[in-house]
């Protein structure tokens, strides 16, 4: 049997992923209480950057994967004919 | 303080050539001596302008210490000392030779003060680089090698002519601002912007940096760029275009780096990203953008730094660096993942890393100038640099799928330079203000007339929710199977254009420039001067043996034997053994037919 490691643990996985959805939870909430220096409007809207940064990645992994992959992936050696 | 008699970068081009002269411990002793030396000279120079040098009629200064100069040359010295402790182990002289003299063309660079030393250090980077993309010693990092060579060839001579240019229009050789109009400035912008790897001339860095040496490509992803982003900053601070040049940089390759399989590469396309912030910061020109320009290029590369080195320690290690064989080496590599860590964390900016004290200037100064469409996809370009190199690169690498790989923590070398390059990442997170002194520029946030400080409660609260939601998208997107699979695969890139093009070009220029050649060879070489040997040779006897053979026909004889006879005639005189008798008769012949005619 080989050692067991520190994220060999699933329950310590599920653990820190709960931790994790409690810390993002709060930090969203935490807009509506305390008010952010902004700059522009839209940084006024409580969780602007909580919801910018998520649909950003959303489309970012999207676009890469439905749009940009089918376009430019080829096989490994294909450069070396 | 006094001046020593020679400028910093010589001691590290100098003694790189002394490397291989050394055996053992001496030489391991001088390797990292070397640095520290140039430390203590760069240290000692005061602002101003040194070591003038009479070359033909111009006036070379290659030592022109400003703020500006001082901060790039101070990184680039202490990642040459980071770089040599890292590489130690390797003991490869090529790669100390090459590494160190690379590394003084960078500090000899960013402290010339004119054009000409400039244009030969920044020619010497190239020379250097090379060679430490051959130090990896592999087919592939040959053929890379030279592609990058053609590449960078190319970027000096739009150098070269821009500088020869912009000379003979203004007469003066000094290295400074050049406003974008004629052709000489644009000339020096673009050979600029080869090195500094803008969209569409980014491709060499792409392919060449991840076929590096494990050691070398911490010295590659230091200065060739961060020279030219130097360069930019001295020469075309406040340059509208750069702005959208940048704002292309930092957002195109982020596609690429979510598809790609081979961590490096990853990596190579993070490094082109990043460089888009600080030639977006040079664009807004700004003192408080230019400043955040220069702070990020300082912190980028302690930060990039770290993070190739903990990728070439998975490399040396376990010799790989694709997603598809990679996974749970944090069980045997504890060290090598916690900087690896640290370095994505920097990356992504996060409160207390460098990443962050450097990059939310950038971020300020274009919400202070209203450049509204450059912030928001610059921070959609900080979102998606965490998801790429945040978290893919150390997921991948130690977590992700265990592919049962055990293998031995990274060289102590390696982790003592990893130590050196996490501990000053978080150190200026924490503390940035001795960064923030050595700062060229005027640091004041204009809109609130105070110093800029990046740690007040908007810009920690909004940053780390950008980020934790981010974090919390590739969780989901993991968790649901959503996520790009890792594929082992080739994303062809906009070297796709040079290739297929110059690889067409060459194949045009190979079959026509090759059947001309070959048709001249036969026609001009060999057919026209043997076909004239032959008529010399033959003439002679065939006018002698035909005007005789009408001498014979009026004697009556067969044409057999006139044809005996002119056979014999014609070899007799192309051996030059004709009788006396027939040389006579024939020259008789000659002659009166000459008479005659």
């Amino acid at each position: 049997m080989s050692k067991k490691h520190i994220w060999d643990d699933e329950n310590r996985v599920k653990k820190f992923l709960k931790t994790f959805y409690i810390s993002c939870i709060a930090l969203f909430l935490v807009d509506f209480f305390i008010p952010r220096y902004t700059h522009i409007e839209v940084e006024n809207w409580p969780g602007f950057y909580a919801v910018y940064g998520f649909i950003a990645c959303v489309l970012l992994v999207f676009i890469a994967k439905h749009i940009l992959r089918p376009l430019v992936m080829k096989e490994e050696d294909y450069y070396d004919h | 303080m006094t001046i020593s008699a020679l400028p910093p970068s010589i001691f590290l081009i100098i003694g790189a050539f002394l490397v291989p002269f050394l055996k053992g411990n001496l030489k391991k002793l001088f390797v990292l001596a070397l640095p520290l030396v140039t430390l203590v000279s760069f240290l000692n120079m005061e602002t101003g302008t040194y070591w003038q040098v009479q070359f033909l009629d111009m006036t070379l200064v290659l030592g022109r210490v400003d703020k500006l100069s001082f901060v790039f040359g101070l990184i680039f010295i202490i990642i040459t000392f980071v770089g040599v402790l890292y590489i130690m182990h390797q003991n490869d002289d090529l790669e100390f030779v090459a590494g160190l003299f690379y590394a003084g063309s960078a500090v000899g660079a960013v402290l010339a003060g004119d054009l000409f030393s400039f244009l030969v250090f920044w020619e010497m980077l190239t020379l250097g680089s090379m060679f430490l993309i051959m130090a990896r010693r592999t087919d592939e990092s040959r053929k890379a090698a030279f592609r990058y060579v053609l590449m960078h060839v190319f970027g000096g001579l739009l150098l070269i002519s821009g500088i020869i240019l912009h000379v003979h229009e203004t007469g003066s050789l000094e290295f400074t601002k050049i406003n974008l109009s004629s052709l000489s400035s644009y000339l020096i912008f673009f050979g600029i912007g080869v090195n500094c790897a803008w969209p569409l001339l980014h491709t060499w860095l792409v392919d060449a940096y991840p076929s590096a040496s494990v050691g070398g490509v911490v010295f590659l992803s230091s200065f060739t760029t961060k020279t030219a982003v130097y360069a930019l900053a001295r020469a075309f601070p406040g340059e509208p275009l750069l702005i959208w040049i940048g704002v292309a940089m930092a957002a195109f390759p982020i596609f690429y780096a979510v598809i790609e399989n081979n961590l490096r590469k990853v990596l190579a396309y993070s490094l082109l990203n990043q460089l888009g912030f600080m030639v977006t910061g040079i664009g807004i020109g700004t003192q408080l953008a230019l400043n955040g320009a220069v702070t990020h290029a300082f912190c980028h590369i302690l930060y990039k730094g770290l993070l190739w080195m903990s990728m070439g320690a998975v490399l040396y290690r376990t010799g790989r660096t694709k997603c598809t064989e990679l996974g749970g080496l944090y069980k045997s590599m504890p060290w090598t993942c916690l900087f690896c860590i640290i370095g994505a964390a920097s990356i992504s900016a996060f409160p207390l890393t460098n990443g962050f004290v450097s990059k939310s200037i950038i971020m300020s100064a274009s919400l202070e100038e209203h450049f509204y469409l450059v912030w928001f996809v610059l921070l959609f370009a900080a979102a998606g640099v965490f998801h790429h190199a945040g978290i893919k690169i150390p997921f991948f690498a130690f977590f992700s799928h265990d592919r049962g790989l055990r293998t031995k923590e990274a060289p102590k070398n390696m982790l003592f330079a990893m130590g050196i390059a996490a501990f000053l990442c978080i150190f200026l997170g924490c503390f940035p203000q001795p960064l923030y002194d050595l700062l060229p520029f005027d640091n004041t946030l204009p809109s609130k007339g105070v110093p800029y400080t990046p740690y007040d409660y908007s810009h920690v609260v909004s940053q780390t929710q950008l980020l934790f939601f981010s974090a919390l998208a590739f969780c989901m997107l993991m968790l649901s199977g959503l996520y790009p699979a890792e594929i082992r695969s080739v994303n062809i890139d906009f070297d796709w254009v040079y290739r297929k093009s110059f690889g067409f070009f060459y194949c045009v220029m190979d079959k026509a420039l090759n059947s001309l050649n070959s048709v001249c060879d036969a026609t001009l070489a060999k057919g026209v001067p043997s076909n004239l040997a032959k008529a010399f040779r033959n003439f002679p006897g065939l006018l002698s043996a035909n005007l005789l053979a009408l001498v014979w026909a009026s004697f009556g004889l067969s044409s057999k034997e006139i044809k005996t006879r002119k056979e014999d005639v014609m070899a007799r005189i192309e051996n030059g053994s004709a009788s006396i008798g027939f040389s006579a008769i024939a020259a008789m012949v000659a002659l009166s037919f000459l008479i005659r005619w």
